[in-house]
């Protein structure tokens, strides 16, 4: 069994690109497919959002059948928040089984945000928990109960994300640590806005020598508007939106074009720091852009694996 | 203790509109002592009711009254001949003593009046917050006396989720971040090093999610079975 591309491009010394997929509220998923064709050339592997925001969509794993039908390759993010250990090892065996590798492992935004606020939170087990219970399910072949898999699962690349813009700040740092010790392989941060802020918290990671250990995809996120900035500063939790970079979009004639300049030399800041082994690139609802930010940041063309 | 709030009035008034004969009964406990379900409550629930009957033109004949205890039976004896004269009963009692109520007066139809919202304490005067799940394995030891499970939003185990924001919880301003209060004490009490530990899946069996549950203590039983 050969390894995730994704896992390959990491192993192999590459600055990884992963993209993002957003499923849409129906299952009509001609435009979804759309703009995974038009990335297929400029990132090594896609984010598939699992009812991002707690909003009901198509499911993670549905899409992943999709895209391995187009021959691409999925990423499938698993929030504990829908989903007890019962369906969570279930859901997870299923997109094994049509060939998914790459995994992601999250809490979720919590129900409340989303279109469904009564619905119940499941939360059986935690974000921690369910990383390392893949872990185990891959390495040791056992479920969370102790019950045995009948066979083994071939190699499953394992991924978590991190927020260095939550708080508290200094434990940021020791939270990937856990993580790292839970099963992760590569993990993908919130959207990086704050980049002082980031690379404090690089700094501290390089210290505590995690980089050596994980991959670091540094999360990208263009922005269209100032709406858009204002937006996030204010509603999306967790996120830190600089006052700066309002001041620097109001200041451009063209927002969009300065949106997309400010996530390119984002991307050029992240090649050049230590311990930054790839981008996540999210531009849910501005799909279109991404060949461009891959191009101009000096990420393309993608090195093609054997 | 139990937490609750009354219900909407029209809510109690709608609960009761087809009787002409209805006790208002009070608890002397918990929702005495929050301000939703004792003596005081059970007197203005019974004239409000009283007042909104005539002004509707169906009067209406109401007592109320207070146990010192509505979720033991022995205690509600005390409210039998006001039970019996009335032909329904609203209880503004948490959820179990409604359901004392129903089981001990089996002929008679008890009604909730309160909403039973969760175990929880005052923390100043008018406001009291959610402490404790009843999970059924305390791990309060190990979270410094903070409960992850009911105080974290999303019943993390393991730290804080991404969306911990200067000591805030990501679903409301208002809510303090469980992770990051246990954070701090872990910092007081120079235990850190407890944030690294990994705990795993908790067991839910013994919390509601295992099935309901009964408790049998062998060693003060008296009935022989
Ligand atoms: S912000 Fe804190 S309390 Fe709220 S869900 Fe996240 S960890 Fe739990």
């Amino acid at each position: 069994m050969t390894a995730s591309n994704l896992q390959k491009m990491l192993d192999r010394g590459n600055f990884a690109v992963s993209g993002e997929l957003g499923p849409p509220k129906s299952a009509d998923l001609s435009t979804l497919k759309h703009h995974a064709h038009d990335m297929r050339n400029h990132v090594d592997s896609y984010n598939i959002t699992d009812n991002q925001t707690a909003i009901v969509r198509t499911s993670s794993i549905g899409v992943a059948a999709t895209l391995i039908q187009m021959g691409l390759e999925p990423n499938v993010q698993m929030t504990v928040r829908d989903r007890n250990r019962i369906c969570l090892q279930s859901d997870l065996l299923g997109a094994v089984s049509f060939g998914v590798r790459n995994f992601l492992c999250l809490q979720g935004d919590h129900a409340k945000f989303g279109n469904e606020p009564g619905s119940k939170n499941v939360n059986d087990v935690d974000s921690m928990q369910w990383l390392q219970a893949v872990k185990k399910m891959r390495d040791e072949g056992i479920f969370i109960g102790g019950d045995k898999l009948e066979h083994p699962l071939p190699p499953l690349f394992l991924g978590a994300v991190v927020n260095p813009f939550a708080d508290p700040f200094e434990y940021r740092p020791y939270r990937l640590a856990k993580k790292i010790a839970a099963g992760a392989q590569f993990v993908q941060t919130q959207c990086i806005f704050d980049i002082d802020r980031f690379e404090r918290w690089m700094t501290k990671v390089r210290e505590l020598g995690l980089h050596k250990k994980v991959y670091i995809l540094g999360g990208v996120t263009p922005i269209k508007s100032i709406g858009a900035a204002r937006y996030m500063q204010s509603n999306v939790a967790g996120m830190i939106v600089p006052e700066a970079l309002i001041t620097r979009l109001k200041g451009a004639q063209d927002k969009k074009r300065e949106g997309i300049n400010i996530a390119v030399e984002t991307i050029q800041r992240l090649r050049e720091t230590e311990g930054v082994a790839g981008v996540h690139v999210m531009a849910i609802a501005w799909e279109e852009v991404v060949p461009e930010i891959v191009e101009r940041a000096g990420l393309y063309p993608r090195p093609v694996l054997s | 203790m139990i937490v609750g709030e009354r219900k909407p009035f029209p809510k109690i008034l709608q609960s009761v509109e087809n009787y002409e004969k209805i006790l208002v009964l009070g608890c002397g406990e918990c929702v005495t002592v929050c301000m939703a379900g004792g003596d005081k409550e059970a007197k203005e629930t019974a004239l409000a009711l009283s007042i909104a009957r005539k002004r509707a033109g169906k009067p209406v004949a109401v007592e109320s009254k207070t146990v010192e205890r509505q979720c033991e039976f022995e205690y509600l004896e005390a409210a039998r001949r006001q039970v019996e004269a009335a032909e329904v009963v609203i209880s503004l009692a948490c959820g179990v003593g409604v359901q004392a109520m129903n089981m001990h007066f089996a002929d008679k139809l008890t009604v909730p009046g309160l909403n039973t919202t969760f175990m929880g304490m005052p923390l100043r005067q008018g406001v009291w917050t959610e402490n404790c799940l009843g999970c059924g394995d305390c791990v309060l030891d190990l979270t410094l006396g903070i409960c992850p499970i009911t105080r974290c939003s999303k019943s993390m185990f393991n730290g804080p989720c991404g969306g911990s924001q200067e000591g805030k919880c990501e679903v409301s301003k208002e809510v303090d971040c469980a992770w990051q209060l246990i954070y701090d004490r872990l910092i007081k009490m120079d235990m850190l090093e407890r944030m690294e530990v990994i705990h795993p899946p908790k067991d839910w069996s013994a919390s509601h999610h295992g099935s309901v549950r009964t408790s049998v203590r062998e060693d003060v039983r008296i009935d022989g079975q």
